[in-house]
């Protein structure tokens, strides 16, 4: 479904945040993107999205990533940001809701029934009206799953989707997760949370991957995660596996 | 409450004041505005010594501030800031114009005291009617009303992202201040010192945010052409609505109204 074949960036030309970056991700695969601050995590997104133009060759499901071609890539690849904010920028969630699928050119009968759908999968039914400002971190953090569903794109990007959550609304975000059935990149710190929704992992260290296998088997590699800036997801440390 | 907090929390309540529901609410965005922009047209035309005539146009904010269950004082106080602005713009016409209009006993009203009282009423009339028309319609809306008089999309969306920006930018300066304050304890506001790098970071981290939010409008299917609320047909009585205005201002513009009444009664 996306294939990266050689692909290079660098902000300044002098310095490459990805390097020579080569992977493929199929259909319906939950695949997380770990590593440490500066690897290249949320790089790698932005150029899958065209917001960045790098060297190499992209392509999402056979489509390569070009200018001619970014609507339909974008269409089929919705994108939670980090920072909820920055993605709800509409007065009320609804609003928000139905952005992107009027900007497709949906009618106002399939948005509305997209609408509900998800809302009603995601149990969200009471904030459909609310105002975005007015609604908690986690909720915020829903509602924005919410307005990428409702695009009902084929494959999901989450830049750090656990970020900032009690661990209450995090376990909520962990099941949404795993009940999308869309193929799946998780950026993101908390290795425990891509134990949980990931059955594969890239490591990614100054732009180059290290390791891309089995979420399992590398999640509980301690010398490979040390020696790229990590540690072991809490639940693997035990009593004795931690370093404090 | 904060300054910021403050304008933040009155920029939210102009969303909900917008999204009431009254029959002003419910006039068709187009009718709304064009009877607004027909309204401040009339009376920026009434004649700078005209101060009965222009005093009937009162009538028409005040009977929809009533209609629309907004109360006129919040109006007032909304646009406290503006409003001596707009009044100091005659301040200096009783010191240029002496000509004698009126003669109340001892006392003579000179035509640059009956000019300045004008200019403010005017100034102050447009603020109400433009007031009534951001209190009664969503910012979406409006700028759907803008569209169907074929303003040019690019005009719009710059007039729907400022109005949303505004709310993010008083966001980043909260931020900023309260960041400030707590490293400098006692002090009152921002010292001028620190005003240069406190704009130049303002200006980055809006850049950064507006970045962002526009990446997000990208992926979303953006491509320059905001989508708008979804504006029904103008019913009969949203025309009614409009036509009747533009006829009564007319009417009030051509015919001192307070002077032909006035006769009636003093020959």
């Amino acid at each position: 479904m996306i294939e990266f074949q050689n692909v290079s960036f660098s902000y300044d030309g002098a310095h490459p945040v990805v390097e020579n970056l080569s992977f493929t991700i199929g259909k319906g695969e939950a695949v997380g993107l770990i590593g440490a601050n500066g690897a290249g995590k949320s790089t790698i997104m932005k150029l899958l999205l065209g917001l960045l133009n790098g060297q190499g060759q992209i392509s999402v499901d056979g489509i390569p990533l070009n200018k001619q071609n970014l609507p339909v890539i974008r269409q089929k690849i919705g994108f939670v940001l980090q920072d909820s904010d920055n993605q709800m920028f509409m007065p009320t969630v609804y609003e928000d809701m139905i952005f992107g699928p009027r900007n497709y050119g949906l009618s106002k009968e399939e948005t509305e029934r997209r609408v509900d759908a998800v809302l009603s999968r995601l149990g969200l039914q009471e904030l459909k009206y609310r105002h975005n400002h007015k609604i908690s971190g986690g909720e915020k953090r829903m509602a924005a799953i919410a307005t990428i569903l409702a695009m009902e794109p084929e494959a999901i990007l989450m830049d750090e989707p656990s970020t900032a959550l009690d661990p209450v609304n995090r376990r909520t975000v962990i099941n949404t997760i795993n009940d999308l059935p869309q193929t799946k990149l998780i950026a993101s710190h908390d290795l425990d949370m891509i134990l949980d929704t990931c059955q594969r992992v890239i490591l990614l260290s100054h732009g180059k991957i290290v390791a891309d296998g089995d979420a399992e088997t590398i999640l509980r590699d301690r010398e490979l995660l040390e020696a790229n800036r990590m540690e072991l997801p809490f639940c693997l440390q035990g009593w004795h596996g931690g370093s404090r | 409450m904060d300054k910021l907090s403050q304008a933040q929390s009155e920029l939210r309540e102009m969303d909900a004041l917008a999204a009431a529901d009254s029959p002003v609410h419910r006039l068709h965005p187009l009718c709304k505005l064009l009877v607004t922009v027909c309204y401040i047209v009339t009376v920026v035309s009434f004649p700078k010594y005209d101060f009965s005539g222009l005093a009937v146009m009162v009538l028409y904010p005040v009977i929809l501030f009533q209609a629309a269950g907004i109360p006129v004082r919040l109006c007032f106080y909304r646009l406290r800031i503006v409003l001596p602005l707009v009044c100091a713009v005659g301040l200096v016409n009783p010191f240029l114009d002496h000509t004698p209009l009126l003669r109340l006993g001892n006392l003579v009203v000179t035509g640059g005291v009956v000019s300045m009282l004008t200019l403010m009423m005017k100034g102050i009339f447009s603020l109400m009617a433009s007031f009534l028309l951001i209190a009664t319609t969503p910012i979406d809306s409006l700028c759907a009303a803008l569209r169907k008089l074929h303003i040019p999309s690019i005009l719009v969306t710059l007039l729907l992202l400022t109005y949303r920006y505004i709310g993010v930018m008083i966001q980043e300066v909260a931020v900023m201040t309260e960041a400030y304050k707590l490293r400098a304890p006692g002090q009152k506001g921002i010292h001028i010192s620190a005003w240069g790098s406190f704009l130049g970071q303002l200006l980055l981290r809006s850049i950064d945010r507006a970045e962002e939010l526009y990446g997000s409008m990208l992926l979303r299917g953006f491509r320059g052409e905001f989508y708008y609320a979804d504006v029904p047909p103008c019913r009969m009585s949203g025309v009614l609505f409009t036509v009747g205005c533009a006829a009564a201002f007319l009417a009030a513009r051509l015919v001192n109204v307070p002077a032909l009444l006035g006769s009636l009664f003093v020959r």
